[in-house]
């Protein structure tokens, strides 16, 4: 759009305020991030990165906090994906949008979206935990972040399928393709990038849990050996420290830096995942 | 690029209900499970770690949660060792009770607030609403923020026993889980009163942080009279088995009640038990 | 190459044993959601046929160790707080999307976009201590103390503040060009086409995202629980500490045992019920988009 003077006055006051919102956001966050950084940075090297906790947190590092926190994700998204994969596809490309299935399932999703990560940790101590007997795990903490995980990277999925253009379907079809060939050759290849997003954004709030983990995957600090093992996630990691651990704050504040981190190098991988994929594929065909 | 979706989808569902089970195989590796008490869960976390090291093939886990948590586990056997940071109740007498640490409870002020110490009836009166301004004790004209423990907390139960509360009978302004939530909401707000585990209070008033201790009776609330048994408001903290502990629990217990952990237990701020 | 595959010589037998399989994988992630309720409602069986419902709304205050069983307070507080949150971020967040789309010189606009993918990220625990000593001390000065439902809406605002602006710059996004060069041909000033055509036509999108942060400002967790206060009592203004339902679960659940715990999932059942009725109405304000 064209830039142009503001003529009226409405048009200076909406700038005025769109300006000033905009600022007012970026101020809270550089408050925010500042305070992290003030109190965080100083704690940040290697050693802290790699080391194991000592003195419940204070000091040491946080190198198996990082190590269980990694597995969690890994049981979460070996589960979710594929789950979650058969799902979208399922929804975009089988069934019409009046199916009935399809909207209980959507309905169902919309539901499991909205659903408090609490509650998803109730659920997960009552049924992966005390049910199936995983106890305190990583393997019930993954568990549970896989349910969690489940309708963002859908939904996500689910319409970066159907932003792959009816032509492309139409073509398939005239050459003969099966509709399974179709889809492993051309929709899923062609939806990477937005199945990679999917994938981020399920991850992404997965892995600042707090409360669907305290009760799942626990609060054991020690490095774990097996998916049996309990394992303290980096943000139950931040809440102990912060709230249970006189003189934890600077530890508690450079591992939510090192989070924070993390989830910026996650979502850029993805983001080149995506692309470099897309393009290989393109080049193929 | 990947054969058909659906033979991966099947595969990756084997995979699953193979982690699944994996879990349930094995359980051959001496464990010993503790939970309970949020106070104790660091201090029992570090003691593990040690007793870990001098095992080898041990493995000491640690969940965090209430002291009645602790108990209950300990009874049910859910836990092979509860943590209670209190002494047993008179209903909790089948259980079996270790102590390893020390611990006092103190009020806690914010450094700026005038009032120098406070009788066992203001403080009653404070908790219960019938004194709202610090005027009233001899301050400034400033409304009290009473700070309380949620449910649960053997520091509430101490707190209610120690001056003969009900908790419904008190008038909380901030209710707070864990002991660093009151002192961070004590040192934020000057007219704030809380109650909080003397060690922690004295290290942070060491660091800086803008919270005094008030002295119970008359005692002042430091870590050595918790020591010396002058101070008036202090706890064990203890271990709970169901029967005598046997084996590997015994073993532990012993360990976490010898001279070998005085430095972890004073690392946690709490006072060791064995000379 | 493709036409090489081996997969194309029966296709109806291939397609009908995926659809099969991808049946399957969608009535799994459907029964995740009956098994939640499920759980949750084993759980809290013993109270709820002990007690009833009604008690839960009419007993004397929350007193689970003394056997008082009033959710009805939280319920308020969880309501209020996350009213609070949308009525805060929701506006808060449009600008935002509006500013990145239209306002904003592109180097600006794309910093921009990154800062509020960022906020997004920042674990609540984060939010929560931030809250904690920065916000609570300030708003404790001028009216104690402090931690407060206004602490709780503050901190729930900036948290969901970039799911609205997301999905409303995308909304944003999709309106078409041609829309907006029209309006601008017919000389109406930047502020009418922005108010007037541009957020018109992206209303189902923005509407979409507000409803989404208020599910998350719902079932907020960490960052309540650090900052609000945690008082159990119906808000009577904004400067009264609260307890929301969430925070209730997390500060009793570990300790919890007996009717306390069956209570405690009872209020989990609760918090689903609100989704559901979000969710619901989610769907009727969505249909009348598609209608109106």
């Amino acid at each position: 759009m064209a830039r142009r003077n503001p003529r009226f006055l409405r048009d200076l006051l909406l700038a005025l305020l769109v300006w000033g919102v905009a600022a007012s956001v970026a101020g809270s966050f550089l408050w925010l991030v500042g305070d992290m950084l003030w109190h965080g940075a100083g704690q940040l090297s290697w050693n802290f990165l790699t080391a194991a906790t000592e003195n419940a947190g204070r000091s040491g590092g946080i190198g198996s906090i990082l190590v269980s926190t990694l597995l969690i994700l890994a049981v979460a998204m070996v589960v979710a994906t594929p789950l979650g994969l058969a799902t979208a596809v399922l929804l975009s490309e089988f069934v019409s949008p009046g199916n009935r299935f399809a909207q209980l399932v959507g309905l169902s999703l919309d539901v499991l979206a909205g659903v408090p990560s609490i509650v998803f940790g109730l659920f997960g101590m009552a049924f992966f935990s005390v049910f199936l007997g995983l106890g305190f795990s990583i393997l019930a903490g993954g568990l549970t972040l896989a349910c969690m995980a489940l309708p963002i990277f859908i939904r996500t999925a689910e319409a970066g399928l159907r932003a792959v253009p009816d032509d492309w379907r139409r073509g398939a079809a005239a050459l003969g393709l099966s509709r399974s060939a179709a889809l492993s050759h051309i929709l899923l290849p062609a939806a990477t990038p937005a199945l990679a997003a999917a994938l981020m954004l399920g991850i992404g709030r997965a892995m600042a849990e707090t409360a669907a983990l305290i009760f799942t995957s626990g609060y054991v600090d020690r490095m774990p050996s097996s998916l049996a093992d309990s394992g303290r996630a980096l943000a139950v990691h931040i809440y102990d420290l912060s709230m249970n651990v006189a003189g934890g704050d600077a530890n508690a504040y450079a591992t939510a830096l090192v989070l924070v981190v993390l989830l910026i190098v996650i979502n850029n991988i993805a983001l080149w995942l995506a692309q470099n994929l897309l393009q290989k594929r393109i080049a193929q065909s | 690029m990947k054969p058909l979706a659906a033979i991966s989808v099947l595969k990756t569902f084997a995979f699953a209900l193979i982690l699944a089970a994996a879990p349930l195989a094995h359980a051959a590796e001496q464990k010993l499970v503790l939970t309970g008490s949020s106070t104790i869960a660091p201090l029992a976390a570090e003691i593990g770690k040690r007793f870990e090291k001098l095992n080898p093939g041990v493995r000491v886990d640690v969940q965090t949660g209430g002291s009645s948590r602790g108990t209950n586990d300990a009874r049910n056997g859910l836990a092979d060792i509860g943590m209670a940071s209190r002494a047993l109740n008179p209903e909790e007498n089948d259980l079996k009770s270790f102590t390893i640490a020390l611990d006092g409870v103190s009020v806690i002020l914010h450094k700026d607030n005038p009032v120098k110490a406070l009788t066992n009836q203001q403080v009653i009166d404070i908790y219960t609403g019938k004194i709202a301004n610090w005027r009233e004790v001899g301050g400034k004209d400033a409304r009290i923020t009473v700070v309380n423990k949620a449910e649960g907390h053997s520091t509430l139960e101490l707190f209610l026993h120690h001056f003969k509360l009900k908790n419904s009978e008190i008038k909380a302004h901030v209710v707070i889980g864990d002991n660093q939530q009151g002192i961070k909401t004590v040192a934020g707000n000057p007219g704030a009163i809380g109650y909080v585990s003397v060690g922690t209070a004295e290290f942070e008033v060491g660091n800086g942080t803008s919270i005094k201790l008030l002295p119970m009776d008359g005692v002042a609330a430091t870590v050595e009279n918790v020591r010396n048994g002058s101070f008036p408001f202090s706890r064990p903290l203890n271990l709970v088995t169901k029967t005598a502990p046997q084996g590997l629990a015994k073993r532990f217990i012993d360990f976490a009640r010898s001279k070998d952990v005085n430095d972890l237990v004073e690392a946690q701020y709490f006072v060791p038990l064995a000379r | 190459m493709i036409l090489s595959k081996p997969s194309i010589s029966s296709p109806s037998r291939a397609d009908a044993r995926l659809t099969a399989a991808l049946a399957l994988a969608a009535t799994l992630a459907v029964g995740i959601l009956l098994l939640i309720v499920l759980f949750l409602l084993r759980e809290s069986w013993p109270v709820l046929q002990r007690v009833g419902v009604l008690r839960f709304l009419t007993d004397p205050g929350w007193h689970p160790l003394e056997g008082m069983l009033n959710l009805a307070p939280m319920l308020g507080a969880t309501a209020a707080s996350s009213l609070g949150a949308i009525l805060v971020a929701g506006p808060l967040g449009v600008a935002s999307a509006v500013f990145g789309r239209y306002y904003a010189p592109p180097a600006i606009a794309g910093l921009f976009r990154r800062m509020v993918a960022l906020l997004a990220g920042i674990p609540s625990v984060v939010f929560g201590l931030w809250g904690l000593t920065v916000l609570v001390p300030r708003i404790a000065q001028w009216q104690p103390p402090g931690a407060s439902l206004l602490a709780g809406i503050l901190i729930l605002a900036l948290m969901v503040l970039p799911t609205v602006a997301l999905t409303a710059e995308a909304a944003l996004g999709a309106v078409p060009e041609s829309y907006l060069r029209g309006a601008a041909a017919l000389g109406l000033p930047r502020s009418g086409i922005i108010l007037g055509v541009a957020l018109p036509a992206a209303r189902g999108g923005i509407v979409a995202g507000i409803l989404l942060a208020a599910a998350r400002a719902l079932g907020e967790t960490m960052a309540v629980l650090m900052v609000a206060g945690n008082v159990v009592q119906m808000p009577a203004s904004l400067f009264d500490p609260v307890r929301t339902l969430t925070a209730n679960i997390a500060l009793e659940m570990a300790y919890a045992t007996g009717d306390h715990r069956a209570a405690l999932f009872v209020s989990g059942l609760a918090l689903m019920l609100l989704v559901v009725t979000l969710v619901a109405a989610a769907g009727r304000l969505g249909g009348r988009q598609l209608h109106g």
